[in-house]
């Protein structure tokens, strides 16, 4: 798959000296949905900031569709729709008027078949005469969307898209972006709701500290970084384990009710065979047992706490 | 050229107008209303004559170039501070388009405002006293000048202003003084003879001085002058601008 967003060598040092961010490279495949997870503060924003031509970049180049966001901007940021995290909408216009000024501001024709399409895509087409400061914040946010996708972009940033919005429409707006990328847009998320990735994402890139920690597939994320943990839960309750155990770092649980095991799926040998080998011998048994895969949300903590 | 978004941002600035009609155009309306019923009849009885022009004829390019003043400056700084201020500039920055055509998009519409203002006050001022342009080319060719100068000018304020305080401050303590007394109500050569060098130094004289002139052919200081200091003045918005744009000064980190 190409590229349809190359970053590299970026930097960004502010006035008061603050590097937001140091030397980063990431290329976005097109048609791909990619999470940009980070502790706030951890330059997300102002990436996006930069690719979207909000801020200006101190080193580094970006291109987007094979165009310079510098030199050839007209051409870069024709393809962007740019959703950002802060509700940020007029007040008094309806959401037609807002809706249709993005669509000018970006060049394109007018198309009020496009607009009612995204209108009603989003749910906002009964809300289109409505004056935007009626909505509520669920609303503005879709409104929002609108104005982004009003000129058909190829790329679409999604900025904490679904901050601050209710569970069912979280899981609405998950089913519009998943519509947005069948239909061919690129979409670079950022949130705080591992879920939302772990959902959404097909890629998945981790910054902090201004530094891109690591970018993987999703699926290999969760195999590569992924620990499992093995729960036995015992016939009897156990009050301490044998010098034999040891070395597998056990812990007993629920007054020593189960026995919790955490292994590596990335390891050649998971222990498991020989645990329950040395359980048997130990006189330890046991009458069910289940295992569960770490969350992104572990392995982001744990990427975090040791970059 | 990105004519679509110079127009989207035109209408746009446009359409805030009509809905806020009353502030607009009808307030603006009113007070030079006002100031011909106080300076033109009251304080005008008892002075018959300006250079050959009664005086509520001889007020009315003064009161024109009040309003178009303040409302260049007000329009236009309120224009661009306002997306600023609730943050809808992000969809602007992010756009397509030049820092030219932005600026065209918003001092296009902040000056159309002024001068549909200008001459909604000449009709009005029609009413009150009998009026002739002697020059109306060189009149709208005023008009249109200010009017763009102004709202350049007000364009900047309202990057550089980062609250609404600053945002009145100059308009309220530089502007509207200056307006005053740049000879609006009175022709420079009524003041003793020290401050009429004084008032030379204030760049609204040279406007009022060569409007005043389109209409009536009396003027304060030559016409080549005032249109020399009204370009002069347009020439340093537009440096100022070019600057804030290429920097990004209170627009872009």
């Amino acid at each position: 798959m190409s590229s349809i967003i190359s970053v590299a060598n970026l930097s960004k040092t502010y006035g008061s000296g603050f590097k937001a961010l140091k030397n980063v490279n990431l290329d976005i495949k097109r048609g791909e949905i990619f999470a940009l997870l980070g502790p706030n503060g951890a330059g997300k924003t102002t990436l996006i900031s930069i690719i979207c031509g909000i801020a200006n970049p101190s080193e580094g180049r970006v291109l987007v569709g094979g165009e310079n966001i510098q030199t050839s901007y007209r051409k870069a940021r024709s393809l962007i729709g740019l959703v950002p995290q802060e509700l940020h909408t007029d007040a008094f216009e309806s959401v037609w008027a807002t809706v249709s000024f993005s669509r000018g501001l970006f060049g394109k024709p007018k198309n009020p078949a496009h607009i009612e399409k995204v209108l009603k895509d989003l749910s906002l087409w009964d809300k289109k005469d409505n004056k935007i400061i009626t909505l509520s914040g669920g609303m503005k946010r879709r409104v929002m969307i609108a104005k982004a996708l009003s000129h058909e972009p190829q790329i679409l940033f999604l900025d904490e898209p679904t901050a601050g919005v209710d569970v069912e429409l979280r899981k609405g707006m998950w089913e519009v972006v998943r519509g947005l990328q069948q239909s061919g847009v690129t979409i670079i998320l950022t949130t705080h709701y591992i879920e939302e990735a772990e959902e959404m994402a097909d890629r998945i890139g981790v910054i902090n500290k201004g530094e891109i920690v690591l970018v993987e597939d999703k699926a290999t994320l969760m195999q590569k970084l992924g620990k499992k943990r093995l729960t036995l839960h015992l016939q009897g309750k156990v009050t301490s384990l044998p010098e034999s155990l040891a070395h597998y770092e056990l812990d007993l649980c629920d007054g020593g009710a189960t026995l919790v095991y955490d292994y590596d799926t990335k390891g050649e040998r998971t222990g498991i065979t020989s645990l329950l080998g040395d359980l048997r011998a130990a006189g330890i048994r046991f009458n069910d047992l289940d295992t569960t895969q770490s969350s992104l949300e572990d392995i982001f903590v744990d990427l975090v706490r040791t970059s | 050229m990105n004519h679509r978004a110079i127009r989207a941002i035109y209408l746009f600035e446009m359409a805030r107008t009509w809905r806020t009609l009353l502030q607009s155009i009808v307030s603006p309306v009113v007070s030079t209303s006002l100031y011909f019923v106080v300076f033109g009849a009251a304080i005008g009885s008892r002075i018959s004559q300006v250079e050959g022009v009664s005086y509520g004829t001889f007020i009315v390019p003064g009161l024109i170039m009040l309003s178009v003043l303040t409302q260049s400056i007000a329009n236009a700084s309120f224009g661009i501070y306002f997306p600023k201020f609730t943050g809808t500039i992000y969809e602007i920055l992010s756009a397509p388009i030049s820092y030219f055509e932005i600026v065209l998009g918003y001092v296009g519409a902040a000056a159309t405002k002024s001068i549909i203002l200008g001459l909604i006050i000449l009709a009005t001022a029609g009413l009150f006293v009998p009026l002739h342009i002697h020059h109306p080319v060189w009149m709208l060719t005023f008009l249109v000048l200010t009017a763009v100068t102004f709202s350049l000018f007000g364009f900047i304020i309202g990057i550089w202003a980062d609250g609404f305080e600053k945002l009145q401050m100059i308009p309220m303590l530089v502007v509207t003084p200056l307006t005053f007394l740049g000879g609006s109500f009175y022709s420079i050569d009524m003041l003793p003879a020290g401050w009429r060098s004084v008032a030379l130094l204030n760049p609204v004289v040279y406007l009022i001085s060569g409007f005043r002139w389109s209409f009536y052919e009396i003027a304060d200081v030559s016409v080549s002058v005032s249109i020399g200091m009204t370009l002069a003045f347009l020439v340093i918005c537009l440096g100022i601008i070019w600057w804030i744009f290429r920097t990004g000064y209170r627009l872009k980190n």
